[in-house]
């Protein structure tokens, strides 16, 4: 990289940390008052883990949205269709087609037969306490990799706002973050994790509109406008590229690309923090709205950022992007920097910052209710605990999790958020998705086939990305920095980034040979009978808490 | 409290295999499936087609849908996958309400019924 693009971005990150620091302590200060408030009411086990299973369809979507579209969608998402045109645009697709499997299989039926968590689904009719285990420890996996990408992107974005790219003042800002999300999910619970989800949610939304239409202004309205700018920017730059064309960023390696895309698709509907929203409304036609609502404006947003990306390239140009601190991550800031300075920066900037606390904050609490609900309460004390020392189990875990996702996000600095998230993704699709599936449709499933689809599911994800390029690599494409995890070693035996493609079929197939193999625990096909009933009727199904 | 006890307690009155012999169950169970596994796997056919397609077909994508447009196959197609996606979502929403929730309900009250009946 020569001096003077350094320079071209050094320029182009000039920004006042003062005001972007203000504008989110606004944010802060104004959510933290709504949790608050909203924290008043929390007396139950439901209360704290559901808000009281009373929110409406409508403030329900905005949460999935507030908390499906992290940081990873707007900062990486941004960035990835920036710097590799089209290729970015998968991840959006994949994002959204994903929303049927849970829209058609998944929110209905879950809300229908659970109460706290995706575990108490998954062990309603087989046994207990092994399949409630299981089903924690892969909530704890997702949401450990998931916070992980949140911190990462904390991290990127100050060295872009604050101009600290060194490790001290960066760790800071994460431990801030951290802070932060323990504090909200403490004092507010579900009730105010999903406030702070929803006024996240607006503020994204609205934020991604305006600047669309602003990029869509300077373009005259017209699309084949921004198309030709755009390809004619990434043509002007050092190393040009086909904006236009496909297979930018993973072109070398096909298989690659669609394993990928089976994740993506795949594991939206078995994201523990995701199955966790359709518990807090009152129905399961609320749970139905609430998807709708979420299709809807994800859908919107991600139109959004295929505009915005290519904006990013005219007004801003690829290579002062990937010169910037935070590289492809820093495409949307830089954005709003050019057109409308430092103010449009500071507040977009405060944004994502607003995106990354929301989106941790519900994985925590989702993480949290799990080991509490689902360890400690069921598996541990065997059932034999009453709901507020459980509550108290969940509060103490959130500040364990806040202590270990500051750790984390210290240790993943500079990693690209999207592609963390599709890690997380993978594992989600792999551990989760065949379970749920099997127990919602096949009555011939058996605990055998859950232990061994999610043992074997999460077992398999997380080798093939330890022994995959992403982890270690020595040997990275003529020209590129090694973007491995640990550098300079490598001890990776396997070419793919993305697990997937084996490991989805794999969990699958183990599911089923474990429920038809001969041995194993008998099932009670009477209570297989009540899940399909209830979960179909909605008979039985949890009530809205009323104060 | 009633919501903090296992379903399993709660509702163990109501004979679920005997249920599930009701006519009207077994229309709602045929309905449901017989909707929302088909329109899926379309669905989930035509993604992993874009896929396979802007891997193997990369070129073939780039290709500008007029002679000197900029807009290209790919794009269409991607755009297109916003709106099957938008379609079914209201299309199974409007069959749900239509035809799965008014026997949803009606079971639910037969449920509630026996469960009282039960207890009496």
């Amino acid at each position: 990289m020569n001096a003077e693009l350094l320079l071209a971005a050094d320029a182009a990150t000039k920004n006042d940390p003062v005001l972007n620091i203000s504008i989110f302590a606004a944010f802060v200060i104004v959510t933290m008052f709504v949790v608050i408030r909203a924290s008043k009411n929390n007396k139950s086990a439901a209360d704290y883990y559901t808000g009281g299973r009373g929110f409406s369809g409508a403030q329900n979507g905005m949460a999935i949205a507030g908390d499906y579209l992290s940081a990873a969608s707007f900062l990486g998402i941004t960035g990835a269709i920036a710097l590799a045109g089209y290729d970015g645009f998968l991840y959006s697709i994949g994002f959204l087609v994903a929303w049927l499997v849970a829209l058609l299989l998944v929110a209905e039926l879950m809300r229908n037969t659970g109460k706290f968590t995706m575990a108490d689904v998954l062990s309603f009719r087989l046994h207990q306490r092994p399949v409630r285990l299981a089903a924690a420890i892969s909530t704890l996996v997702v949401c450990f990799f998931y916070l992980l990408a949140q911190m990462a992107g904390a991290g990127g974005l100050v060295s872009l706002l604050l101009g600290i790219s060194d490790s001290v003042g960066q760790s800071i800002v994460v431990g801030v973050v951290g802070a932060l999300m323990v504090i909200y999910v403490l004092v507010g619970g579900m009730k105010g994790t999903t406030w702070v989800q929803i006024i996240k949610a607006a503020l994204l939304i609205i934020g991604a509109g305006v600047m669309t239409v602003w990029v869509l202004a300077l373009n005259g309205f017209d699309l084949s406008h921004l198309l030709t700018a755009g390809q004619d920017a990434a043509h002007a730059v050092k190393k040009p590229f086909e904006a236009l064309a496909y297979g930018n960023k993973y072109g070398k390696n096909p298989i690659d690309f669609i394993s990928l895309g089976m994740a993506l698709v795949l594991g939206t509907a078995g994201l523990p923090h995701v199955l966790m929203r359709f518990y807090t409304v009152p129905t399961a036609k609320e749970a139905r709205k609430s998807v709708v609502w979420a299709i809807w404006l994800i859908g919107i947003f991600y139109l959004f950022t295929l505009v915005l990306g290519g904006g990013a390239v005219i007004l801003v140009g690829p290579d002062v992007i990937a010169a910037a601190p935070g590289k492809d991550n820093s495409a949307a800031p830089l954005l709003a920097q050019a057109l409308g300075g430092a103010v449009l920066m500071g507040i977009v900037s405060a944004i994502a910052f607003a995106t990354i606390l929301a989106v941790v904050a519900g994985l925590t609490i989702t993480a949290a209710t799990s080991f509490a609900h689902d360890i400690y309460a069921s598996v541990i004390k065997r059932g034999e605990v009453s709901p507020n020392a459980e509550v108290k189990i969940a509060k103490r875990t959130v500040v364990v999790i806040g202590v270990l996702a500051i750790a984390g996000g210290i240790g993943v600095q500079g990693q690209n958020i999207a592609f963390l998230v599709a890690l997380a993704f993978a594992v989600a699709a792999s551990a989760n998705l065949p379970t749920i599936i099997y127990s919602l449709y096949w009555r011939g499933f058996r605990t055998r086939g859950a232990l061994w689809s999610m043992y074997g599911g999460l077992i398999s994800s997380i080798f093939l990305i330890a022994i995959s390029p992403v982890v270690s690599n020595v040997a990275p494409a003529a020209g590129a920095t090694s973007t491995a995890m640990i550098k300079g070693v490598d001890f990776h035996l396997w070419d793919l980034s993305n697990p997937g493609i084996i490991s989805i079929p794999l969990a699958f197939i183990l599911g089923w040979l474990g429920s038809v193999l001969p041995g194993g625990k008998k099932e009670n096909s009477w209570l297989g009978a009540e899940m399909e009933v209830r979960s179909l009727t909605g008979h039985g199904a949890e009530k809205e808490v009323h104060h | 409290m009633s919501t903090e006890e296992t379903p399993q307690k709660e509702h163990h009155r109501i004979d679920y295999p005997a249920f599930e012999e009701n006519p009207t169950y077994k229309q709602l169970k045929k309905r449901q499936r017989g909707f929302v596994w088909p329109v899926l796997i379309a669905a989930l056919a035509w993604y992993i087609l874009y896929v396979i397609l802007a891997t193997y077909a990369s070129k073939w994508m780039a290709t500008p849908i007029a002679e000197g447009s900029v807009i290209s196959i790919g794009l269409v197609l991607g755009l297109g996958q916003f709106v099957t996606t938008f379609v079914i979502t209201q299309w199974y929403v409007s069959y749900a309400n239509k035809k799965l929730d008014p026997l949803a309900s009606d079971l639910r009250s037969q449920l509630e019924a026996k469960q009282k009946a039960g207890k009496a």
